[in-house]
């Protein structure tokens, strides 16, 4: 079935949403007008085609707050630059880090002192696959 | 004048592997038809090999083996679900397009008049690939047979992926030496017909008398001389609904028990009745087919099909599989030994369209609504959550599917993962 990831307005899940924030306590009154409802797929997916689900293994970038067993939202259409975690290609495997550009050498960093930096070699280019918009973590 | 693009992916099933496994770039790719039965797809590394198209697997297994080529069972699922995603990459650019395959799409860009159409069509085919990792290559042309010509050149002779052959010296250059087997349209038949008249290549078909070539390719050969000549005859299609739905598989395993084909034969009439119902339709007639396994030359062969006509018009999953029943029953023999069955539905006709039968009156029916919930609950759930009895539950004839790569963008528990 594509309806799962498909990820077109065709499969909307909506929440209605009350306008006030959430507080302990007494409702507001303008709780009352309802403003029709959310999607948190428009919240998260602004372009639909180029954007994908993949799941991050082990703990190399728990500082980023991505743990094992997380869901990443991964937008292609969007330039990879300094400071993003991407998805790149390490050695033909695909590898979540925060990308780096220091005087125009490229490296990919881990978020946890346990793993050293993987330095891309001067004129290489480091393949991005795509940037990591959201993680969606389970509290549950 | 008209302009139209031809935008088709490059192996598209082996791009789609490649996508979402980066070690398989510059490796031999094949995939499997289903039922792992023969190689419907190939990578350019698996073609440099001299691996054929359309044979059966177990003849080539030595070879891959020797070249550790890499062998896929098809993944529809995946390879759907990137089309969806090339085909909306593109119509955020040109929305006048026609989905042609599962990896082909024509454009009319002169409505779009962009300056420079070369670099426009660079920009398309470059945000594809960032987009989806996909490549693709661009033929433009006055028409569609000469866009789909200029394709076919992109494709093999240009670095970029992009050729355009709107100009007159472009179309004489390279028709002059493409064989009419090449042109869209022609195929293997007609071209030996035009051999016979001693018609070899693209131009001389353009050059032929018209008369003469609608004398012997009927009006469709003469719509592709004119075609050829850039008199545009053909236009982008609307998607039309299908006028038939056919269902069918290879089983993993030759089955020889009526009541396991009978099991395999619900369950493709209940894909079937499910892609009936998505197009609002209901069909008058239920076809129905069963085969031996032909490459087993050492069995006895028998293969057979019946057509059974509907009282009435019905997108009821029950009384299609009661007619496929009816129809299985009478065509079934015993001591033979199958290897595929399936189901067609004919005489679509859309709901609203349906005239009332003095002696039956529902309309609308019960059995709409009851298979609306069940859509609605295998949609919302998952595939045959609510399944029907006939369908089974051991499913002894499920095709194999062994070497499939996961479905990543498609089931939750298949994504991708990255370390």
């Amino acid at each position: 079935m594509t309806t799962v990831f498909s990820i077109a307005s065709k499969n909307k899940c909506s929440l209605p949403l009350a306008l006030c924030h959430v507080e302990a306590g007494f409702p507001s009154p303008a709780d009352d007008y309802m403003e029709g409802s959310l999607d948190l797929n428009d919240h998260i997916i602004k372009h639909p085609a180029a954007t994908y689900f993949v799941k991050a293994s082990g703990d190399s970038m728990t500082g980023a707050g991505i743990f094992n067993g997380d869901l990443l939202v991964v937008d292609r259409s969007l330039k990879p630059v300094h400071g993003k975690v991407v998805i790149a290609e390490v050695d033909g495997q695909l590898t979540v880090k925060r990308l780096f550009k220091v005087e125009d050498r490229f490296s990919l960093q881990s978020e946890n002192a346990s793993y050293p930096p993987i330095e891309i070699q001067e004129g290489n280019e480091v393949v991005v696959w795509g940037v990591v918009t959201h993680v969606i973590h389970n509290l549950l | 004048m008209k302009v139209f693009a031809l935008i088709d992916c490059n192996n598209f099933y082996a791009s789609c592997e490649r996508v979402f496994d980066p070690r398989l770039k510059g490796r031999a790719i094949v995939i499997l038809s289903n039922n792992d039965g023969c190689i419907i797809a190939r990578s350019n590394e698996a073609k440099a090999l001299g691996i054929p198209m359309g044979v059966p697997f177990f003849e080539q297994k030595a070879i891959l083996k020797k070249y550790s080529v890499a062998v896929f069972s098809s993944n529809y699922q995946l390879y759907g679900d990137m089309s969806q995603r090339v085909m909306d990459s593109i119509r955020l650019y040109v929305p006048d397009m026609e989905v042609y395959s599962i990896d082909e799409a024509f454009l009319r860009l002169d409505y779009l008049q962009p300056r420079n159409l070369y670099e426009y069509c660079k920009t398309i085919r470059a945000k594809i690939l960032q987009w989806t990792g996909i490549p693709v290559s661009i033929g433009i042309g006055p028409t569609k047979v000469l866009a789909k010509v200029a394709n076919h050149v992109a494709k093999k002779q240009t670095a970029d992926g992009i050729f355009d052959i709107r100009s007159r010296q472009k179309q004489d250059e390279i028709l002059k030496t493409l064989d009419t087997e090449k042109i869209w349209g022609i195929a293997r038949k007609g071209s030996e017909r035009l051999s016979r008249m001693g018609i070899n290549k693209a131009a001389e078909l353009r050059d032929a008398s018209s008369a003469i070539i609608r004398r012997h390719l009927s009006v469709v050969g003469e719509r592709i001389l004119r075609e050829l000549n850039g008199q545009s005859c053909i236009d982008l299609e609307a998607i039309q609904p299908k006028k038939s739905i056919m269902s069918s598989k290879s089983f993993g395993n030759l089955l020889t028990k009526k009541e396991s084909i009978k099991e395999a034969l619900a369950n493709y009439a209940v894909r079937a009745c499910e892609k009936l119902r998505k197009q609002n339709s209901r069909a008058q007639a239920v076809h129905v087919f069963i085969q031996t396994n032909g490459f087993q030359k050492t069995d006895r062969q028998y293969n057979n099909a019946l057509t059974h006509t509907l009282t009435t018009p019905s997108s009821d999953t029950r009384i299609i599989i009661k007619a496929a029943n009816f129809c299985l029953d009478r065509i079934y023999k015993q001591g033979y030994r199958y290897k595929k069955t399936g189901i067609m539905l004919l005489g679509l006709i859309p709901t609203s369209l349906e005239q009332k039968q003095l002696f039956v009156d529902f309309n609308p029916r019960p059995s709409d609504h009851l298979m609306g919930v069940v859509d609605r609950i295998n949609k919302d759930h998952g595939p045959d959550t609510l399944f029907f009895g006939a369908q089974g539950v051991t499913k002894e004839w499920k095709m194999r599917c062994g070497s499939r790569s996961p479905r990543y963008t498609t089931q939750w528990d298949e994504l991708l993962r990255v370390r």
